[in-house]
């Protein structure tokens, strides 16, 4: 039908120039309108009938032993925001995708749950690999994106972002805290051997601690650096060659099916009776082994968690929190549980903010963004603030193991709640940097240690 | 010599441990042999079975215990899930499936078991959810021995020591006799090498298919049983488990029972020497040896190279 030719006199069969140039006129005031109409909603979009919320967390896999309940934790308290009326009065979604599959699928998930979907904000991610392919492309749709559980400290050290913000620590004061921690109960430990993961988290982890040790105690021995496969079920071999070695200390940052399988062969081989363990996972653990790991090890949380947290800002909020989770699946919640929590009490500070803001108006997503820069926010033990860099500020909790009448599995005891500011590395620098920075006086200036007190 | 001298008893160790992981390991890549042997396929679900046998015996030996079961009885218990897993499974997934499939090429016999893989793994996180499982009575029945190291003494469990390798060396020893001494293994033996002749011959290949499938089923299974009072069982067990099984199997050469436990010792020891003089290449050691193996004989250690039918 289209004849081709040059210039206006180009037109279709049957239709007049005047006619097509009505058209096109009509068409150009259309997109006009259409623009106008949208940098009209640009300054004040339609409130949402619902708040979408994109997470993604492990659903299948090794790491579902963390997604599963980061996905219940999630359940339990977006239905307590809906049953309150919601956020500024709009009820609240989530929508989980599985991060099992790998990086490239989450990636696409990320841009289906944005472009698709149609969510308001997202939460990215457990895996460290997927926080980092997620954060940029935050900044490329344009769309607030809370970190909510991965742990590395390059996100925010190599770059900044406009829509990514990270609502809990990261893994610089979360090894920091464990190691000034056995620095202080055991300052006199002379070697270490240490039994890490076989992928990025155990190596970068591994990293972190030897260069704080290098700084804070140079000298001390490495008797062995073992790295299993991630996955691996039998640490027989490990064991009994660190049997044979001897350190005073073994430092493992192993977490999930891995470390439970290494407390108990452990634990059946007599190895916690010979070297003191470091664990700054094992918070998460601990239900599940039992008694089978002995008192007197040091354990950390990935933060400021334990329901039996011995200061908590707000107790009433932390046994909410606590006994709703235990009395929902079962069990006490474990760290990604708290991080959820702080991520969503994040989501929901954070929207009031840009909501109020905006004098009640509904803000864009470049204005919820900004919201989230500064905020602070409360944790089921304390409060969260995240830094100009994106990077969420949370105290760190580390104690000794101890067995307990009242509970079926190990407590902590002699614990220490870091301050967030004194384990964080600070804005602009690189923790590899600034470890090597520290000095041993640090170690003379930590807290006294709280003993445990039955609930 | 003179390292042998200094560290012989280091040495020693490592054999045990490797020992130990050699029979763990053939438990798994044995069953897997045997399948592929009468089928002609790799199955990719046998990962699955390894898992569900694990989850059934730590779920049935954990149920005897809240019952107040003596911690002995664990051990029986393992082999009865076991033979459980292997009886309800296997023939369901060999008669509607993989017979279904026994004319069709065999990448897509290899993405069907991959397919069943996958929904075996969901089906194991509907039943069992997704935080790890343990049962570990057996274990602490049996206790430790002691294993002297110069003046020092390294705890070893008997489990480890006695019944992972013990268990490995009577499954051998069954397999052996029974696909030399007994009618029914020689009709397997003849359905593995030739199953149209064997079928003009007048075995019943079918059945033996079926009842080979579930022997190979029950054995994967019987590998998990054996291994859920060591291990936590969590979602993605028995993926890493069939790619270890991959390994051993390829090395020994497909179809080879006798190789499969030659293969498994080599990595064992491999893996295990590896851990005691360069940790850093423990992962790569199993895969190393499966890679050298090929690379000088293409068909595995004892896999015996075919004409191609064209």
């Amino acid at each position: 039908m289209a004849v081709t030719g040059r210039g206006a006199g180009t037109v279709s069969a049957g239709v007049s120039r005047r006619e097509a140039l009505v058209g096109a006129g009509a068409m150009g005031g259309l997109l006009l309108a259409g623009r106008s109409a949208q940098a009209q909603g640009a300054k004040s979009p339609e409130k949402p009938q619902e708040i979408k919320v994109g997470i993604a967390t492990y659903l299948s896999g090794p790491a579902s032993v963390f997604g599963v309940p980061g996905r219940q934790a999630a359940e339990m308290l977006f239905d307590e925001i809906n049953a309150a009326g919601g956020i500024a009065g709009i009820k609240v979604r989530p929508i989980f995708v599985d991060e099992g599959p790998g990086v490239d699928h989450v990636v696409g998930e990320y841009r289906r749950l944005v472009q698709s979907e149609g969510v308001h904000l997202v939460f990215a991610a457990i895996s460290s690999a997927d926080c980092i392919a997620c954060a940029p492309l935050a900044d490329e749709l344009k769309r607030p994106t809370l970190l909510w559980d991965c742990g590395t400290q390059r996100i925010f050290e190599d770059r900044r972002y406009d829509f990514a913000f990270r609502t809990q620590a990261n893994a610089t004061p979360e090894i920091l805290s464990a190691l000034l921690y056995l620095l202080k109960v055991k300052p006199d430990f002379k070697s270490l051997a240490v039994i890490n993961q076989d992928y990025a988290w155990g190596r970068d982890s591994w990293d972190i601690f030897r260069t704080g040790m290098n700084a804070l105690k140079p000298g001390v021995k490495v008797a062995a650096e073992l790295f299993p496969r991630f996955g691996a079920t039998d640490f027989s071999t490990e064991i009994t060659r660190v049997l044979a070695l001897r350190p005073d200390v073994v430092l493992t940052t192993s977490w999930g099916g891995d470390l439970d399988a290494l407390i108990r062969q452990a634990s059946d081989r007599k190895l916690f009776e010979r070297a003191t363990f470091v664990m700054p996972l094992a918070e998460s653990s601990l239900q599940r082994v039992g008694k089978a790991l002995p008192a007197g090890h040091i354990v950390g949380a990935r933060g400021d968690h334990w329901f039996l947290h011995p200061t908590p800002q707000d107790p009433a909020r932390l046994k909410k929190f606590s006994d709703g989770y235990r009395s929902r699946f079962g069990s006490y919640p474990i760290y990604p549980c708290f991080h959820m929590a702080q991520a969503v009490s994040a989501m929901k500070a954070g929207i009031e903010k840009a909501v109020a803001a905006k004098g009640g108006g509904w803000p864009t997503d470049a204005e919820m963004a900004a919201a989230f820069k500064g905020l602070e926010f409360p944790s089921p033990t304390s409060s969260v603030r995240i830094r100009e860099d994106g990077q969420g500020l949370e105290n760190q909790i580390i104690g000794t193991t101890l067995h307990a009448d009242a509970y079926p599995f190990p407590v902590l005891t002699d614990m220490l709640v870091f301050p967030a500011e004194s384990v964080t590395t600070p804005v602009g620098q690189k923790s590899a940097d600034w470890l090597k920075t520290l000095t041993p006086d640090m170690v003379a200036k930590l807290p006294q240690t709280v003993a445990y007190k039955p609930a | 010599m003179s390292w042998l001298s200094e560290n012989g008893i280091l040495v020693g160790l490592a054999l045990l441990d490797g020992l130990s992981y050699a029979g763990a390991v053939f438990m798994v890549a044995v069953g897997l042999n045997l399948v592929f042997g009468v089928l002609r396929v790799l199955n990719v679900a046998h990962g699955s079975l390894y898992a569900i046998g694990g989850y059934a015996a730590a779920s049935l030996g954990l149920f005897a215990v809240s019952l107040g079961a003596p911690p002995w009885l664990g051990l029986p218990i393992l082999l009865v899930a076991a033979i459980l897993v292997g009886i309800v499974l296997g023939p369901l997934i060999e008669r509607f499936l993989l017979r279904r499939m026994q004319d069709s090429e065999p990448v897509l016999q290899l993405l069907v078991t991959f397919a069943l893989f996958m929904i075996l793994e969901d089906l194991q996180k509907l039943i069992w959810g997704v935080q790890p499982l343990v049962f570990d009575a057996p274990l602490k029945w049996l206790g430790t021995v002691d294993v002297p190291f110069g003046g020092d003494v390294i705890p070893f469990t008997a489990y480890q020591l006695y019944v992972l390798p013990g268990v490995a060396v009577l499954t051998l020893a069954g397999l052996a006799f029974v696909l030399r001494r007994t009618l029914i293994g020689r009709m397997v033996v003849a359905v593995t090498v030739d199953r149209e002749a064997a079928r003009a011959m007048g075995i019943d290949a079918a059945r033996v298919t079926l009842l080979t499938f579930t022997a190979g089923a029950a054995l994967a299974a019987l590998g998990g049983a054996l291994a859920a009072p060591t291990v936590s069982l969590v979602p993605g067990v028995g993926a890493s488990t069939v790619v270890l099984s991959f390994a051993v199997v390829a090395t020994a050469g497909l179809g080879q029972i006798e190789g499969a436990a030659v293969a498994a010792l080599l990595i064992g020891l491999g893996r295990s020497f590896a851990v005691y003089v360069a940790p850093e290449f423990e992962v790569v050691v199993p895969y190393a040896i499966m890679v050298a193996v090929l690379l000088v004989r293409p068909q595995g250690l004892f896999g015996v190279a075919e004409t191609r039918r064209i």
